[in-house]
């Protein structure tokens, strides 16, 4: 899960043109600068040099290369225009397909719960003092600064058949030691449990930011006019806060739409592909098989999705609140 | 706010306008502390085993306090082959990435939201837009990249790709937004070199986000795996976190000394968190919504 994020992205951050650069034709000793450019233009791009080289050779060339390549296949000696065969593979690829559930069924759930506890959480957290809001802020916090390796190997662990944590808790329950990870019906729901329960930190606290912006004569209006708690919640709330929700919603189907991490380590996509996840099929393709054509064609459809995804959320979510 | 002399009992916010009740604070405090120990006994978890001997972890039911608290599996730890070298490996991809982004992406920053040039704004938003694409989607061709440059498995090769950040640029370029621009046109009028008025003028007014982008920025890489897992062969070139994946496929058995590694890994973004923890907590909203 990404670390910290800002919310400002979506909410019209863009640049309003503030002309900065108007000649200084007025008295600076060099003021008529060279060209068209202009003495700050030269300088702006000088500036901008280092960042634009590195994203050229490690951004913007890969693209290219990506999209190449899926059109390609790709021997260690030569490699061969295939026009359209890697994405047909694709489509007729059992196991690609059920990457493509696993990680969808995957996403849905963990989004939505883990949202869900960071907006109670946050929802909980705005009535109460600061030195509580500090305490709980970082103690959910915590495990977000923590890599998903180490939250896998821990996970590991506590889901150890014969020996974890977890078995050891639901024994209390009279339950039966469970192989969490070694059984098809309960490796996935295991992977969503774990995110969702350490997830949320980051979330947490620009959900928290956005409750503490909305104007607290709002809501006495509200108050006024009879409204309840849920009524308050749904009619003052959650409008103000839907930027901030947007945000998060976006950001967090991309990244959850990625876990690679969880898998390689807990599961390498078992038992029995259950839990092979869309970004696992592409690092086995093209790390484990070599068939970087195949495997690139699979990035680009995980890149299509992903962008519709995000355009579909932002139609839905995405009306700009201002207050 | 501060008005306020006695603290409230039940550790409301006494100046909110919808308070809770003295039994809706409590039923709050309890789900609260539910919810977060339910993320924290993992952490906690990690820890007791790190200190638990072997021959206890592999017994059920487990011990959750550690009844014979050891040090012998962090011992196992360094003595495995290359444990330094992943740590200085991680130490140099984090401090080397860090720097070189907070000074390449200000910089650039700086151009975009002050110095525009033709071609600027096209590069902005080619900027925004590969924030959109996952990394994953340029994994296979980034690496024939490193492959063809000869980089595999070098340190260049490590550093180099991840040192690219669209995001850092705009995260700078909204910071250095919210100057006045008057008092770098004033720098100007005084003669003062381009290079000079970002130094003098326009870093010192955006530390804290130069502080907050360096904070998030190490513990990303502190943290990062797939880049590292897949440009690094050879043992001696892995990082930490690459390492404690080795660890648990070389010993799956010895979760003390798994957990042992692990808390080792985990301290040093632990101490920047606590460290830093204002900067994390503040829920940094770039100034643009101020706009």
């Amino acid at each position: 899960m990404s670390t910290t994020t800002t919310p400002s992205g979506l909410t019209g951050g863009e640049a309003r043109p503030r002309a900065t650069a108007r000649g200084r034709a007025d008295g600076s000793p060099r003021g008529r600068g060279s060209g068209a450019l202009g003495r700050t233009g030269v300088w702006g791009a000088v500036f901008v040099a280092p960042q634009t080289l590195l994203f050229v050779a490690f951004f913007l060339v890969p693209v290219v290369i990506a999209f190449a390549l899926a059109f390609m296949e790709v021997r260690p000696t030569r490699m061969t225009w295939v026009g359209l065969d890697n994405f047909q593979r694709a489509l007729g690829d059992q196991l690609f397909h059920r990457a493509l559930i696993n990680t969808s069924v995957f996403t849905a759930v963990v989004v939505v719960f883990w949202l869900g506890k960071a907006l109670l959480i946050a929802y909980l957290l705005d009535p109460m003092n600061r030195t509580l809001q500090t305490f709980f802020k970082s103690a959910f916090y915590l495990p977000a600064v923590t890599s998903s390796i180490i939250i896998s190997l821990i996970w590991l662990w506590i889901f150890n058949p014969t020996f974890g944590l977890l078995n050891a808790f639901v024994g209390l329950f009279g339950v039966e030691p469970v192989a969490w990870l070694g059984n098809t019906a309960t490796a996935l729901p295991a992977l969503m449990v774990m995110q969702v329960v350490m997830g949320g930190g980051s979330s947490i606290v620009l959900l928290s930011a956005a409750l503490a912006r909305i104007p607290r004569d709002l809501y006495e209006v509200a108050l006024i006019d009879g409204a309840k708690r849920p009524t308050i919640f749904a009619k003052v709330i959650l409008p103000l806060i839907r930027p901030t929700l947007l945000y998060l919603v976006v950001t967090g189907t991309i990244n959850t739409f990625q876990v690679f991490d969880a898998v390689y380590v807990m599961t390498q996509g078992g038992p029995q592909f259950a839990t092979t996840t869309v970004v696992f099929r592409i690092y086995q393709e093209a790390f484990q098989r070599f068939n970087l054509g195949y495997a690139s064609a699979q990035a680009i459809v995980l890149f299509l999705i992903t962008l519709v995804l995000a355009a579909v959320q932002f139609r839905m979510l995405g009306q700009n609140v201002e207050y | 706010m501060a008005a306020v002399t006695r603290p409230d009992p039940f550790l409301r916010d006494r100046s909110h306008p919808v308070k809770p009740t003295p039994l809706g604070a409590v039923v709050i405090l309890l789900v609260l502390i539910a919810l977060s120990l339910a993320a924290l006994v993992p952490l906690y978890w990690m820890f007791a085993t790190s200190l638990t001997p072997s021959a206890m972890t592999v017994r059920f039911p487990p011990e959750l306090i550690p009844s014979d608290p050891t040090l012998d599996n962090y011992r196992a730890v360094l003595r495995q082959p290359n444990f330094w070298s992943w740590v200085k490996n991680s130490l140099i991809q984090s401090l080397s990435v860090t720097a070189v982004i907070v000074a390449t992406a200000s910089m650039a920053g700086y151009a975009i939201a002050k110095l525009p040039f033709r071609g600027s704004r096209l590069l902005f938003w080619l900027f925004i837009l590969s924030m959109m694409l996952p990394f994953e989607a340029i994994l296979v061709p980034l690496f024939l990249v490193v492959t063809r440059l000869g980089l595999v498995d070098t340190y260049l090769g490590l550093l180099l790709p991840l040192m690219a950040a669209p995001f850092a640029i705009f995260l700078m370029k909204q910071f250095i937004q919210t100057l006045p621009s008057e008092l770098i046109d004033a720098a100007r009028v005084d003669g003062a070199s381009e290079p000079r008025i970002f130094w003098d003028v326009v870093l010192p007014l955006v530390r804290p986000g130069l502080a907050f982008l360096g904070i998030i920025t190490f513990v990303a890489q502190w943290n990062s795996f797939v880049w590292p897992l897949v440009v690094t062969r050879s043992s001696e070139m892995r990082t930490l976190q690459v390492g404690l994946v080795l660890i648990r496929e070389q010993e799956p058995l010895f979760f003390g000394l798994q957990m042992a590694a692990a808390v080792m890994a985990a301290i040093p973004v632990i101490v920047v968190f606590f460290a830093f923890q204002r900067y994390f907590l503040r829920g940094v909203t770039v100034g643009a919504l101020k706009g």
